[in-house]
Protein backbone atom coordinates (compact mmCIF):
# COMPACT_ATOMS: atom_id res chain seq x y z
CA UNK A 1 0.00 0.00 0.00
CA UNK A 2 1.01 3.45 -0.95
CA UNK A 3 0.73 5.87 1.69
CA UNK A 4 1.36 9.87 1.91
CA UNK A 5 0.87 11.71 5.07
CA UNK A 6 0.41 15.53 4.83
CA UNK A 7 2.12 17.46 7.69
CA UNK A 8 2.91 20.65 9.49
CA UNK A 9 4.62 22.35 11.83
CA UNK A 10 3.09 24.90 14.26
CA UNK A 11 3.75 27.01 17.38
CA UNK A 12 4.22 24.46 20.15
CA UNK A 13 0.65 24.62 22.31
CA UNK A 14 1.94 26.32 25.39
CA UNK A 15 4.14 28.60 24.09
CA UNK A 16 3.83 32.54 24.45
CA UNK A 17 3.13 34.63 21.12
CA UNK A 18 3.87 37.49 20.23
CA UNK A 19 2.54 39.50 17.52
CA UNK A 20 5.20 41.40 15.26
CA UNK A 21 5.07 45.29 14.91
CA UNK A 22 3.93 44.96 11.75
CA UNK A 23 0.48 43.26 13.16
CA UNK A 24 0.40 40.98 10.31
CA UNK A 25 2.32 37.75 11.63
CA UNK A 26 3.83 36.36 14.78
CA UNK A 27 7.28 36.69 16.40
CA UNK A 28 8.62 33.43 15.27
CA UNK A 29 12.33 33.84 16.52
CA UNK A 30 12.81 31.41 19.75
CA UNK A 31 9.81 29.74 18.48
CA UNK A 32 9.53 26.27 19.47
CA UNK A 33 8.23 24.47 16.44
CA UNK A 34 6.01 20.98 17.30
CA UNK A 35 3.91 18.53 14.50
CA UNK A 36 0.60 19.82 14.56
CA UNK A 37 -1.40 17.33 16.91
CA UNK A 38 -3.91 16.40 14.29
CA UNK A 39 -1.12 15.30 11.85
CA UNK A 40 0.60 13.27 14.60
CA UNK A 41 -2.59 10.58 14.60
CA UNK A 42 -2.35 10.67 10.57
CA UNK A 43 1.05 9.83 10.80
CA UNK A 44 0.36 6.99 13.16
CA UNK A 45 -2.12 5.71 11.24
CA UNK A 46 -0.11 5.37 8.19
CA UNK A 47 2.15 3.65 9.84
CA UNK A 48 0.07 1.04 11.07
CA UNK A 49 -1.45 0.56 7.77
CA UNK A 50 2.09 0.17 6.74
CA UNK A 51 2.93 -2.39 9.53
CA UNK A 52 -0.42 -4.04 8.80
CA UNK A 53 -0.54 -4.29 4.63
CA UNK A 54 3.37 -3.61 3.72
CA UNK A 55 4.03 -0.99 1.51
CA UNK A 56 5.83 2.97 1.80
CA UNK A 57 4.49 5.63 3.99
CA UNK A 58 5.81 9.22 2.37
CA UNK A 59 5.50 12.44 4.63
CA UNK A 60 4.80 15.41 2.58
CA UNK A 61 5.58 19.13 3.96
CA UNK A 62 5.11 22.48 2.64
CA UNK A 63 7.03 24.98 4.20
CA UNK A 64 10.63 26.75 5.46
CA UNK A 65 13.37 25.09 7.39
CA UNK A 66 10.60 24.38 10.07
CA UNK A 67 9.29 21.91 8.48
CA UNK A 68 12.38 19.53 8.53
CA UNK A 69 11.86 18.66 12.18
CA UNK A 70 8.85 17.42 11.97
CA UNK A 71 9.53 15.51 9.31
CA UNK A 72 12.39 14.19 11.04
CA UNK A 73 9.87 13.13 13.50
CA UNK A 74 7.30 11.64 11.38
CA UNK A 75 10.89 9.43 9.72
CA UNK A 76 11.21 8.04 13.25
CA UNK A 77 7.61 7.40 13.95
CA UNK A 78 7.89 4.65 10.98
CA UNK A 79 7.67 6.94 7.85
CA UNK A 80 10.52 5.84 5.08
CA UNK A 81 10.93 8.89 3.06
CA UNK A 82 10.27 12.70 3.42
CA UNK A 83 9.14 15.52 0.45
CA UNK A 84 9.72 19.18 1.93
CA UNK A 85 7.97 21.48 -0.99
CA UNK A 86 9.63 25.20 0.32
CA UNK A 87 7.77 28.14 -1.17
CA UNK A 88 9.72 31.71 -1.82
CA UNK A 89 7.57 33.23 0.80
CA UNK A 90 5.28 31.44 3.69
CA UNK A 91 1.71 31.01 2.28
CA UNK A 92 -1.45 30.65 4.85
CA UNK A 93 -4.32 30.90 2.57
CA UNK A 94 -5.65 27.42 2.91
CA UNK A 95 -6.69 27.06 -0.58
CA UNK A 96 -3.27 28.13 -2.17
CA UNK A 97 -1.61 25.77 0.32
CA UNK A 98 -3.98 22.94 -1.12
CA UNK A 99 -3.68 23.67 -4.67
CA UNK A 100 0.21 23.21 -3.84
CA UNK A 101 -0.16 20.19 -2.23
CA UNK A 102 -2.42 18.24 -4.65
CA UNK A 103 -0.25 19.56 -7.49
CA UNK A 104 2.99 17.42 -6.23
CA UNK A 105 0.34 14.69 -5.07
CA UNK A 106 -0.66 14.35 -8.76
CA UNK A 107 2.72 13.65 -9.29
CA UNK A 108 2.79 10.90 -6.87
CA UNK A 109 1.39 7.22 -6.38
CA UNK A 110 -0.87 6.34 -3.35
CA UNK A 111 -3.63 4.66 -2.28
CA UNK A 112 -4.76 6.66 0.81
CA UNK A 113 -3.44 10.26 1.23
CA UNK A 114 -3.67 11.29 5.21
CA UNK A 115 -4.11 14.34 6.72
CA UNK A 116 -4.83 16.33 10.18
CA UNK A 117 -8.63 17.43 10.52
CA UNK A 118 -7.22 20.65 11.11
CA UNK A 119 -4.08 22.57 11.74
CA UNK A 120 -4.36 24.29 15.33
CA UNK A 121 -2.43 27.52 14.00
CA UNK A 122 -4.44 28.79 11.42
CA UNK A 123 -7.35 26.70 12.39
CA UNK A 124 -7.93 26.58 8.65
CA UNK A 125 -9.78 23.24 8.82
CA UNK A 126 -10.22 22.54 5.14
CA UNK A 127 -6.54 21.56 3.12
CA UNK A 128 -7.39 17.68 3.51
CA UNK A 129 -10.86 17.77 1.92
CA UNK A 130 -9.85 20.53 -0.86
CA UNK A 131 -6.82 18.44 -2.21
CA UNK A 132 -9.37 15.49 -2.60
CA UNK A 133 -11.34 17.95 -4.49
CA UNK A 134 -8.58 19.23 -6.56
CA UNK A 135 -7.60 15.64 -7.30
CA UNK A 136 -10.66 14.43 -8.15
CA UNK A 137 -10.78 11.55 -5.40
CA UNK A 138 -12.98 10.96 -2.59
CA UNK A 139 -12.52 11.69 0.88
CA UNK A 140 -13.96 11.22 4.76
CA UNK A 141 -13.28 13.47 7.15
CA UNK A 142 -12.48 13.99 11.02
CA UNK A 143 -11.97 10.02 11.22
CA UNK A 144 -11.54 8.48 15.03
CA UNK A 145 -11.86 4.91 13.75
CA UNK A 146 -9.85 3.07 9.88
CA UNK A 147 -10.56 0.06 8.72
CA UNK A 148 -9.46 -1.12 5.37
CA UNK A 149 -12.17 -4.28 4.25
CA UNK A 150 -11.74 -6.25 0.74
CA UNK A 151 -9.66 -3.22 -0.24
CA UNK A 152 -12.35 -0.56 0.84
CA UNK A 153 -11.71 1.99 3.11
CA UNK A 154 -14.46 2.23 6.01
CA UNK A 155 -14.33 5.11 8.10
CA UNK A 156 -15.72 6.13 11.37
CA UNK A 157 -16.42 9.85 11.70
CA UNK A 158 -18.16 11.55 14.93
CA UNK A 159 -21.09 13.89 14.23
CA UNK A 160 -22.76 16.05 17.00
CA UNK A 161 -24.60 14.66 19.77
CA UNK A 162 -22.98 11.64 20.12
CA UNK A 163 -23.80 10.03 17.13
CA UNK A 164 -21.41 8.99 14.30
CA UNK A 165 -21.14 7.79 10.23
CA UNK A 166 -19.57 5.07 8.74
CA UNK A 167 -18.77 5.72 5.50
CA UNK A 168 -17.16 3.05 2.95
CA UNK A 169 -15.50 4.64 -0.04
CA UNK A 170 -12.93 3.33 -2.39
CA UNK A 171 -9.41 3.69 -2.56
CA UNK A 172 -7.48 5.90 -3.49
CA UNK A 173 -9.05 8.67 -0.88
CA UNK A 174 -8.18 11.40 1.53
CA UNK A 175 -8.73 10.82 5.23
CA UNK A 176 -8.19 13.52 7.78
CA UNK A 177 -7.67 12.23 11.03
CA UNK A 178 -9.92 13.49 14.22
CA UNK A 179 -8.31 12.94 18.03
CA UNK A 180 -8.35 9.14 18.85
CA UNK A 181 -7.87 7.66 15.43
CA UNK A 182 -5.14 6.16 17.38
CA UNK A 183 -2.23 6.48 20.07
CA UNK A 184 0.57 8.24 18.73
CA UNK A 185 3.96 6.51 19.51
CA UNK A 186 6.58 8.06 21.46
CA UNK A 187 9.51 8.73 19.45
CA UNK A 188 12.77 8.50 21.13
CA UNK A 189 16.05 10.44 20.64
CA UNK A 190 18.07 7.49 19.16
CA UNK A 191 14.34 7.12 17.07
CA UNK A 192 15.61 10.58 15.45
CA UNK A 193 18.78 9.94 15.13
CA UNK A 194 18.30 6.72 13.15
CA UNK A 195 15.72 8.88 11.08
CA UNK A 196 18.50 11.13 9.72
CA UNK A 197 19.48 8.26 7.55
CA UNK A 198 16.36 8.01 5.77
CA UNK A 199 15.90 10.42 2.49
CA UNK A 200 14.38 13.69 2.73
CA UNK A 201 13.70 15.66 -0.76
CA UNK A 202 13.87 19.50 -0.81
CA UNK A 203 11.63 21.24 -3.70
CA UNK A 204 11.15 24.56 -4.39
CA UNK A 205 7.71 25.39 -5.55
CA UNK A 206 5.64 28.32 -7.33
CA UNK A 207 2.72 29.46 -5.43
CA UNK A 208 0.63 30.66 -8.20
CA UNK A 209 -2.57 33.18 -7.61
CA UNK A 210 -3.02 35.70 -5.13
CA UNK A 211 -4.24 35.57 -0.87
CA UNK A 212 -8.10 34.73 -0.87
CA UNK A 213 -8.20 35.29 2.63
CA UNK A 214 -5.61 38.17 3.69
CA UNK A 215 -4.50 38.97 6.98
CA UNK A 216 -4.96 42.23 7.74
CA UNK A 217 -4.35 42.44 11.32
CA UNK A 218 -3.77 40.50 14.30
CA UNK A 219 -4.65 41.36 18.56
CA UNK A 220 -4.87 39.80 21.30
CA UNK A 221 -7.99 38.72 22.80
CA UNK A 222 -9.31 40.96 25.66
CA UNK A 223 -7.70 40.15 28.68
CA UNK A 224 -10.22 38.46 30.97
CA UNK A 225 -10.25 39.62 34.37
CA UNK A 226 -9.64 36.95 36.83
CA UNK A 227 -12.80 36.79 38.88
CA UNK A 228 -13.57 36.26 42.40
CA UNK A 229 -13.30 33.45 44.62
CA UNK A 230 -16.51 32.97 46.56
CA UNK A 231 -15.31 31.36 49.31
CA UNK A 232 -14.37 27.67 50.36
CA UNK A 233 -16.06 24.53 50.57
CA UNK A 234 -20.15 23.46 50.63
CA UNK A 235 -20.97 26.89 52.65
CA UNK A 236 -20.06 29.14 49.68
CA UNK A 237 -22.59 27.76 47.40
CA UNK A 238 -25.36 29.78 48.17
CA UNK A 239 -23.31 32.55 47.70
CA UNK A 240 -22.52 31.22 44.49
CA UNK A 241 -25.82 30.45 43.05
CA UNK A 242 -27.01 34.30 44.21
CA UNK A 243 -24.30 35.65 42.02
CA UNK A 244 -24.92 33.52 39.14
CA UNK A 245 -28.73 34.55 39.34
CA UNK A 246 -28.53 38.31 40.77
CA UNK A 247 -25.22 39.29 39.45
CA UNK A 248 -24.53 37.23 36.31
CA UNK A 249 -27.83 36.54 35.35
CA UNK A 250 -26.90 33.15 34.32
CA UNK A 251 -29.83 30.77 35.69
CA UNK B 1 -27.14 37.86 -8.75
CA UNK B 2 -25.20 39.00 -5.53
CA UNK B 3 -26.97 38.03 -2.45
CA UNK B 4 -26.27 35.64 0.60
CA UNK B 5 -27.15 32.01 0.46
CA UNK B 6 -26.56 29.77 3.56
CA UNK B 7 -26.73 26.14 4.68
CA UNK B 8 -29.50 25.30 6.44
CA UNK B 9 -28.38 22.42 7.74
CA UNK B 10 -30.96 19.63 9.35
CA UNK B 11 -30.58 16.17 10.38
CA UNK B 12 -33.92 13.93 10.65
CA UNK B 13 -36.27 17.08 10.34
CA UNK B 14 -34.39 19.23 13.09
CA UNK B 15 -32.22 22.51 12.27
CA UNK B 16 -29.60 22.57 13.84
CA UNK B 17 -29.91 26.17 15.73
CA UNK B 18 -26.40 27.52 14.43
CA UNK B 19 -28.78 27.39 10.97
CA UNK B 20 -30.80 30.14 12.03
CA UNK B 21 -27.50 31.89 13.25
CA UNK B 22 -26.79 32.23 9.91
CA UNK B 23 -30.56 33.11 8.26
CA UNK B 24 -30.48 35.66 10.97
CA UNK B 25 -26.69 37.23 10.58
CA UNK B 26 -27.69 37.35 6.57
CA UNK B 27 -30.66 39.17 6.98
CA UNK B 28 -28.73 42.03 9.05
CA UNK B 29 -25.94 42.00 6.53
CA UNK B 30 -28.22 41.80 3.38
CA UNK B 31 -28.33 46.00 2.67
CA UNK B 32 -24.85 46.00 3.08
CA UNK B 33 -24.32 42.64 0.68
CA UNK B 34 -27.17 43.75 -1.72
CA UNK B 35 -29.63 41.27 -3.03
CA UNK B 36 -31.78 38.63 -1.23
CA UNK B 37 -31.08 36.19 1.69
CA UNK B 38 -31.90 32.83 0.13
CA UNK B 39 -31.18 29.11 2.13
CA UNK B 40 -30.75 26.01 1.17
CA UNK B 41 -32.04 23.07 2.44
CA UNK B 42 -31.18 19.45 1.67
CA UNK B 43 -32.21 16.17 3.17
CA UNK B 44 -35.44 13.85 3.11
CA UNK B 45 -39.34 14.98 3.97
CA UNK B 46 -38.19 17.88 4.67
CA UNK B 47 -41.23 19.95 2.86
CA UNK B 48 -42.62 20.65 6.52
CA UNK B 49 -39.53 23.26 7.26
CA UNK B 50 -39.50 25.07 4.70
CA UNK B 51 -41.75 27.78 6.47
CA UNK B 52 -39.55 28.36 9.67
CA UNK B 53 -36.49 29.65 7.71
CA UNK B 54 -38.85 32.12 6.79
CA UNK B 55 -39.40 33.56 9.88
CA UNK B 56 -35.50 34.58 10.33
CA UNK B 57 -35.92 36.36 7.11
CA UNK B 58 -34.82 34.01 4.51
CA UNK B 59 -36.93 34.75 1.31
CA UNK B 60 -36.08 32.13 -1.21
CA UNK B 61 -35.34 28.31 -0.65
CA UNK B 62 -33.60 25.87 -2.61
CA UNK B 63 -34.76 22.41 -1.59
CA UNK B 64 -33.07 18.94 -2.92
CA UNK B 65 -35.37 16.24 -1.30
CA UNK B 66 -34.91 12.57 -1.73
CA UNK B 67 -34.44 9.28 0.16
CA UNK B 68 -30.54 9.49 -0.66
CA UNK B 69 -30.36 12.51 0.90
CA UNK B 70 -31.76 11.10 4.33
CA UNK B 71 -28.07 10.64 5.36
CA UNK B 72 -25.24 13.12 4.92
CA UNK B 73 -23.26 12.21 1.72
CA UNK B 74 -19.75 14.92 1.08
CA UNK B 75 -20.43 14.32 -2.87
CA UNK B 76 -23.83 14.22 -3.15
CA UNK B 77 -24.47 17.26 -0.94
CA UNK B 78 -21.62 19.12 -2.64
CA UNK B 79 -22.98 18.57 -6.48
CA UNK B 80 -26.81 19.90 -4.99
CA UNK B 81 -24.91 23.36 -3.22
CA UNK B 82 -22.72 24.14 -6.24
CA UNK B 83 -26.14 23.47 -8.28
CA UNK B 84 -27.51 26.41 -5.74
CA UNK B 85 -24.76 28.39 -6.55
CA UNK B 86 -24.97 28.05 -10.16
CA UNK B 87 -28.80 29.01 -10.16
CA UNK B 88 -28.11 31.94 -7.67
CA UNK B 89 -24.77 33.29 -7.76
CA UNK B 90 -24.36 34.60 -4.55
CA UNK B 91 -21.79 37.16 -3.36
CA UNK B 92 -21.50 35.49 -0.14
CA UNK B 93 -22.15 32.14 1.36
CA UNK B 94 -22.85 31.06 5.24
CA UNK B 95 -22.21 27.86 6.85
CA UNK B 96 -22.47 27.20 10.40
CA UNK B 97 -19.48 25.52 11.60
CA UNK B 98 -20.65 21.65 12.39
CA UNK B 99 -19.34 18.61 11.46
CA UNK B 100 -21.38 18.54 8.25
CA UNK B 101 -20.36 22.23 7.94
CA UNK B 102 -16.78 21.97 7.82
CA UNK B 103 -16.68 18.62 5.37
CA UNK B 104 -19.02 20.42 2.91
CA UNK B 105 -17.67 23.63 2.78
CA UNK B 106 -13.81 22.60 1.61
CA UNK B 107 -15.38 20.79 -0.95
CA UNK B 108 -17.37 23.50 -2.59
CA UNK B 109 -14.46 25.98 -2.00
CA UNK B 110 -12.26 24.03 -3.76
CA UNK B 111 -14.74 23.78 -6.91
CA UNK B 112 -15.11 27.54 -6.81
CA UNK B 113 -11.42 28.11 -6.40
CA UNK B 114 -11.50 30.57 -3.84
CA UNK B 115 -10.48 29.47 0.45
CA UNK B 116 -12.95 29.57 3.34
CA UNK B 117 -13.06 31.50 6.28
CA UNK B 118 -13.24 29.15 9.15
CA UNK B 119 -14.42 29.49 12.77
CA UNK B 120 -15.88 32.95 11.94
CA UNK B 121 -17.23 35.27 15.25
CA UNK B 122 -17.80 38.64 13.78
CA UNK B 123 -18.44 39.49 9.61
CA UNK B 124 -17.93 42.89 8.90
CA UNK B 125 -18.96 44.69 5.40
CA UNK B 126 -18.06 48.48 5.04
CA UNK B 127 -18.34 50.00 1.61
CA UNK B 128 -18.62 46.86 -0.37
CA UNK B 129 -15.31 45.04 1.88
CA UNK B 130 -16.05 41.88 3.71
CA UNK B 131 -13.91 41.18 6.41
CA UNK B 132 -14.37 38.52 9.48
CA UNK B 133 -12.58 37.95 12.60
CA UNK B 134 -11.56 34.37 13.68
CA UNK B 135 -9.45 33.55 16.40
CA UNK B 136 -6.40 31.73 15.29
CA UNK B 137 -3.24 30.26 16.84
CA UNK B 138 -5.71 28.61 19.74
CA UNK B 139 -7.16 31.83 20.48
CA UNK B 140 -4.27 33.00 21.88
CA UNK B 141 -4.55 35.65 18.57
CA UNK B 142 -7.83 37.49 17.00
CA UNK B 143 -7.13 38.00 13.15
CA UNK B 144 -8.87 40.41 11.38
CA UNK B 145 -9.24 39.06 7.47
CA UNK B 146 -9.98 40.74 4.34
CA UNK B 147 -11.88 38.53 1.86
CA UNK B 148 -10.48 38.98 -1.30
CA UNK B 149 -12.01 36.05 -3.85
CA UNK B 150 -15.72 35.91 -4.46
CA UNK B 151 -17.80 34.40 -3.25
CA UNK B 152 -16.94 35.39 0.07
CA UNK B 153 -17.41 31.61 2.21
CA UNK B 154 -17.60 31.82 5.54
CA UNK B 155 -18.07 29.59 8.13
CA UNK B 156 -19.55 30.83 12.22
CA UNK B 157 -18.52 29.48 15.01
CA UNK B 158 -21.71 28.08 16.97
CA UNK B 159 -23.84 30.35 19.58
CA UNK B 160 -21.67 33.12 18.52
CA UNK B 161 -24.83 35.41 16.59
CA UNK B 162 -27.73 36.34 17.54
CA UNK B 163 -30.79 34.63 16.47
CA UNK B 164 -33.49 36.91 15.70
CA UNK B 165 -37.24 36.05 14.62
CA UNK B 166 -39.00 38.58 12.59
CA UNK B 167 -41.87 39.86 13.72
CA UNK B 168 -43.76 38.96 10.43
CA UNK B 169 -42.36 36.39 8.85
CA UNK B 170 -41.89 36.18 5.35
CA UNK B 171 -42.90 32.71 3.48
CA UNK B 172 -40.29 31.94 1.08
CA UNK B 173 -40.09 31.59 -2.60
CA UNK B 174 -39.41 27.56 -3.45
CA UNK B 175 -36.62 26.55 -5.96
CA UNK B 176 -36.63 22.44 -6.03
CA UNK B 177 -33.64 21.42 -7.02
CA UNK B 178 -33.70 17.76 -9.17
CA UNK B 179 -31.30 15.34 -6.46
CA UNK B 180 -31.41 12.98 -8.79
CA UNK B 181 -28.86 13.74 -11.53
CA UNK B 182 -26.41 15.06 -8.23
CA UNK B 183 -26.78 11.27 -6.55
CA UNK B 184 -25.65 9.51 -9.41
CA UNK B 185 -21.98 8.40 -9.18
CA UNK B 186 -21.58 9.51 -6.00
CA UNK B 187 -18.63 7.70 -4.01
CA UNK B 188 -19.07 8.54 -0.97
CA UNK B 189 -21.90 6.21 1.44
CA UNK B 190 -23.00 6.14 4.71
CA UNK B 191 -23.21 2.71 5.44
CA UNK B 192 -24.58 2.69 8.75
CA UNK B 193 -25.38 5.02 11.19
CA UNK B 194 -24.42 5.14 14.98
CA UNK B 195 -27.01 6.70 17.22
CA UNK B 196 -25.44 8.07 20.43
CA UNK B 197 -26.87 5.99 23.52
CA UNK B 198 -28.32 9.00 25.16
CA UNK B 199 -29.45 11.72 23.17
CA UNK B 200 -26.96 14.44 23.62
CA UNK B 201 -27.54 18.52 23.61
CA UNK B 202 -24.56 19.14 21.34
CA UNK B 203 -21.38 20.82 23.57
CA UNK B 204 -21.22 23.81 20.80
CA UNK B 205 -24.78 24.76 20.83
CA UNK B 206 -25.78 24.07 24.85
CA UNK B 207 -26.45 26.73 26.81
CA UNK B 208 -24.75 25.11 29.93
CA UNK B 209 -21.97 22.43 30.49
CA UNK B 210 -20.93 21.49 33.61
CA UNK B 211 -17.16 19.76 32.35
CA UNK B 212 -15.36 17.12 34.56
CA UNK B 213 -11.98 16.52 34.92
CA UNK B 214 -9.19 14.22 36.42
CA UNK B 215 -10.36 15.35 40.17
CA UNK B 216 -13.37 13.05 39.40
CA UNK B 217 -11.33 9.97 39.93
CA UNK B 218 -13.17 7.59 37.42
CA UNK B 219 -16.40 7.54 35.74
CA UNK B 220 -18.85 7.21 38.54
CA UNK B 221 -18.80 11.09 39.90
CA UNK B 222 -20.07 12.08 35.87
CA UNK B 223 -23.49 11.08 36.72
CA UNK B 224 -23.71 13.83 39.83
CA UNK B 225 -22.20 16.10 36.47
CA UNK B 226 -25.36 14.68 34.71
CA UNK B 227 -27.88 15.59 37.39
CA UNK B 228 -26.44 18.93 37.77
CA UNK B 229 -26.47 19.48 34.40
CA UNK B 230 -29.73 18.47 33.83
CA UNK B 231 -31.12 20.18 36.18
CA UNK B 232 -30.06 23.49 34.46
CA UNK B 233 -30.71 22.47 30.95
CA UNK B 234 -27.06 21.64 29.64
CA UNK B 235 -25.09 19.13 29.06
CA UNK B 236 -21.70 17.28 29.96
CA UNK B 237 -18.30 18.29 28.97
CA UNK B 238 -14.83 17.11 30.23
CA UNK B 239 -11.05 17.83 30.13
CA UNK B 240 -8.90 15.28 28.11
CA UNK B 241 -7.69 13.88 31.48
CA UNK B 242 -10.91 12.53 31.69
CA UNK B 243 -11.58 11.39 28.53
CA UNK B 244 -8.04 9.75 28.11
CA UNK B 245 -8.60 7.84 31.17
CA UNK B 246 -12.05 6.40 29.35
CA UNK B 247 -14.62 7.88 31.77
CA UNK B 248 -16.49 9.17 29.24
CA UNK B 249 -16.31 10.15 25.45
CA UNK B 250 -14.11 12.05 23.18
CA UNK B 251 -17.15 13.99 22.29
CA UNK B 252 -17.52 15.36 25.60
CA UNK B 253 -14.29 16.98 25.59
CA UNK B 254 -13.35 20.47 25.70
CA UNK B 255 -9.91 22.05 24.45
CA UNK B 256 -7.85 22.41 22.01
CA UNK B 257 -8.29 18.69 20.66
CA UNK B 258 -11.64 18.69 21.79
CA UNK B 259 -14.84 21.46 21.17
CA UNK B 260 -14.67 24.90 21.40
CA UNK B 261 -17.61 25.97 23.36
CA UNK B 262 -19.07 29.18 24.17
CA UNK B 263 -22.16 28.23 26.84
CA UNK B 264 -23.97 30.66 29.28
CA UNK B 265 -22.54 28.85 31.94
CA UNK B 266 -19.36 26.88 32.46
CA UNK B 267 -18.90 24.96 35.56
CA UNK B 268 -15.50 23.33 35.15
CA UNK B 269 -15.54 20.86 38.49
CA UNK B 270 -11.94 19.08 39.03
CA UNK B 271 -10.25 20.59 36.32
CA UNK B 272 -6.64 22.29 36.55
CA UNK B 273 -7.32 24.79 33.52
CA UNK B 274 -4.60 24.04 31.53
CA UNK B 275 -4.05 26.39 28.29
CA UNK B 276 -4.77 23.60 25.57
CA UNK B 277 -8.60 23.27 27.81
CA UNK B 278 -8.61 26.92 28.19
CA UNK B 279 -9.17 27.09 24.36
CA UNK B 280 -12.25 25.64 24.63
CA UNK B 281 -14.07 27.44 27.34
CA UNK B 282 -12.86 31.01 27.35
CA UNK B 283 -15.77 32.04 25.13
CA UNK B 284 -18.09 31.29 28.11
CA UNK B 285 -20.22 34.17 29.32
CA UNK B 286 -19.62 33.11 33.35
CA UNK B 287 -17.05 30.26 33.80
CA UNK B 288 -17.63 29.13 37.46
CA UNK B 289 -14.68 27.25 38.90
CA UNK B 290 -14.18 23.92 41.57
CA UNK B 291 -11.51 22.75 42.63
CA UNK B 292 -9.31 22.17 46.28
CA UNK B 293 -6.10 23.84 44.73
CA UNK B 294 -6.12 27.23 45.55
CA UNK B 295 -3.79 27.68 42.84
CA UNK B 296 -4.78 25.80 39.89
CA UNK B 297 -4.69 28.03 36.90
CA UNK B 298 -8.14 28.27 36.10
CA UNK B 299 -9.18 30.65 38.88
CA UNK B 300 -6.77 32.43 36.61
CA UNK B 301 -9.28 33.11 34.39
CA UNK B 302 -12.78 32.04 36.03
CA UNK B 303 -15.37 34.52 37.19
CA UNK B 304 -16.20 32.93 40.41
CA UNK B 305 -14.61 30.03 42.25
CA UNK B 306 -15.14 27.49 45.05
CA UNK B 307 -12.72 26.35 46.74
CA UNK B 308 -12.91 23.00 48.08
CA UNK B 309 -13.88 19.55 47.64
CA UNK B 310 -15.53 18.87 44.53
CA UNK B 311 -17.48 15.75 46.21
CA UNK B 312 -19.02 18.07 49.01
CA UNK B 313 -19.55 21.15 47.20
CA UNK B 314 -21.20 19.58 43.46
CA UNK B 315 -23.72 17.55 45.98
CA UNK B 316 -24.71 21.05 47.76
CA UNK B 317 -24.82 23.23 44.23
CA UNK B 318 -27.74 20.57 42.89
CA UNK B 319 -29.46 20.60 46.33
CA UNK B 320 -29.33 24.14 45.97
CA UNK B 321 -30.43 24.31 42.41
CA UNK B 322 -33.34 22.36 43.18
CA UNK B 323 -34.19 24.45 46.18
CA UNK B 324 -34.05 27.97 43.65
CA UNK B 325 -36.45 25.87 41.37
CA UNK B 326 -38.74 24.82 43.90
CA UNK B 327 -39.41 28.71 44.66
CA UNK B 328 -39.45 29.63 41.11
CA UNK B 329 -42.29 27.55 40.51
C1 LIG C 1 -1.50 18.79 21.92
C2 LIG C 1 -2.33 18.76 23.17
C3 LIG C 1 -3.70 18.86 23.07
C4 LIG C 1 -4.50 18.85 24.21
N1 LIG C 1 -5.84 19.00 24.08
C5 LIG C 1 -6.61 19.09 25.20
C6 LIG C 1 -8.02 19.31 25.10
O1 LIG C 1 -8.60 19.41 24.01
N2 LIG C 1 -8.73 19.42 26.26
C7 LIG C 1 -8.15 19.31 27.50
O2 LIG C 1 -8.86 19.41 28.50
N3 LIG C 1 -6.83 19.07 27.59
C8 LIG C 1 -6.06 18.95 26.48
N4 LIG C 1 -4.73 18.67 26.63
C9 LIG C 1 -4.22 18.25 27.94
C10 LIG C 1 -3.92 19.37 28.93
O3 LIG C 1 -2.60 19.78 28.76
C11 LIG C 1 -4.11 18.86 30.38
O4 LIG C 1 -3.28 17.74 30.56
C12 LIG C 1 -5.53 18.47 30.73
O5 LIG C 1 -6.42 19.51 30.37
C13 LIG C 1 -5.63 18.22 32.22
O6 LIG C 1 -6.92 17.79 32.56
P1 LIG C 1 -7.49 18.04 34.03
O7 LIG C 1 -7.53 19.48 34.30
O8 LIG C 1 -8.76 17.27 34.13
O9 LIG C 1 -6.44 17.28 34.93
P2 LIG C 1 -5.35 17.87 35.97
O10 LIG C 1 -4.49 18.89 35.33
O11 LIG C 1 -4.74 16.69 36.56
O12 LIG C 1 -6.25 18.63 37.00
C14 LIG C 1 -7.10 18.01 37.91
C15 LIG C 1 -7.59 19.09 38.85
O13 LIG C 1 -8.53 18.53 39.73
C16 LIG C 1 -8.36 19.09 41.02
N5 LIG C 1 -8.93 18.14 41.99
C17 LIG C 1 -8.49 16.90 42.28
N6 LIG C 1 -9.30 16.33 43.19
C18 LIG C 1 -10.26 17.24 43.48
C19 LIG C 1 -11.37 17.24 44.37
N7 LIG C 1 -11.68 16.17 45.12
N8 LIG C 1 -12.13 18.35 44.43
C20 LIG C 1 -11.85 19.44 43.67
N9 LIG C 1 -10.81 19.48 42.85
C21 LIG C 1 -10.02 18.40 42.73
C22 LIG C 1 -6.88 19.29 41.15
O14 LIG C 1 -6.59 20.31 42.09
C23 LIG C 1 -6.49 19.68 39.73
O15 LIG C 1 -6.48 21.09 39.56
C24 LIG C 1 -3.91 18.69 25.49
C25 LIG C 1 -2.52 18.58 25.58
C26 LIG C 1 -1.74 18.62 24.46
C27 LIG C 1 -0.23 18.53 24.60
N1 LIG D 1 1.82 23.61 4.76
C1 LIG D 1 1.35 22.37 4.87
N2 LIG D 1 2.11 21.31 4.54
C2 LIG D 1 1.63 20.05 4.63
N3 LIG D 1 0.41 19.76 5.07
C3 LIG D 1 -0.39 20.77 5.42
C4 LIG D 1 0.01 22.13 5.33
N4 LIG D 1 -1.01 22.90 5.76
C5 LIG D 1 -2.01 22.06 6.10
N5 LIG D 1 -1.64 20.79 5.89
C6 LIG D 1 -2.42 19.56 6.17
O1 LIG D 1 -3.79 19.89 6.15
C7 LIG D 1 -4.38 19.63 7.44
C8 LIG D 1 -5.47 20.63 7.71
O2 LIG D 1 -4.94 21.91 7.76
P1 LIG D 1 -5.79 23.24 7.75
O3 LIG D 1 -6.79 23.12 6.67
O4 LIG D 1 -4.77 24.33 7.49
O5 LIG D 1 -6.39 23.37 9.11
C9 LIG D 1 -3.21 19.63 8.40
O6 LIG D 1 -3.52 18.89 9.56
C10 LIG D 1 -2.12 19.00 7.55
O7 LIG D 1 -2.28 17.59 7.49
Amino acid sequence: MKIVVCVKHVPDTTATLEIAPNQKTIETEDLEWVMNPYDEYAVEEAVRLKERFGGEVTVLSLGDEEAENIVLTALAMGADRGIILQPEEPITDPYLIAKVLAGKLSEMEFDIVLFGKRSIDYNNHQVGTMVAELLGIPSVSSVNKLEILDGKVRARREIEGGAAEIVEVEMPVVITAEKDLNQPRYVSFRGLALARRKPIEYEDVEVEGEEGLEIEKLEYPPEKKPGRIVGEGPEAVPLLVKLLREEAKVI
Amino acid sequence: MGGILVFAEQRDGEFRRVAFEAVSEARRLKERIGGPVAALLIGHNVGGLTETLGRYGAEKLYVADHEFLARYSGEAYRNIFLDAIERMKPSMIVVGSTAMGRDLVPRIAAKLGVPAAMEVTEIIVEDGVVRVKRPIQMGKIIATYRLRSEPYIIVIRPNTFPVEELEEPVSPAVEVIDASKHIEGVRDRVVDFVAAEKKMMDLTEAPVIVSGGRGLGGPEPFKMLWELAELLGGTVGASRAAVDAGWISHDHQVGLTGKIVSPNLYIAVGISGQIQHKVGCINSKVIVAINKDPEAPIFEFADYGIVGDLFEVVPRLIEEIKKLKQSKS
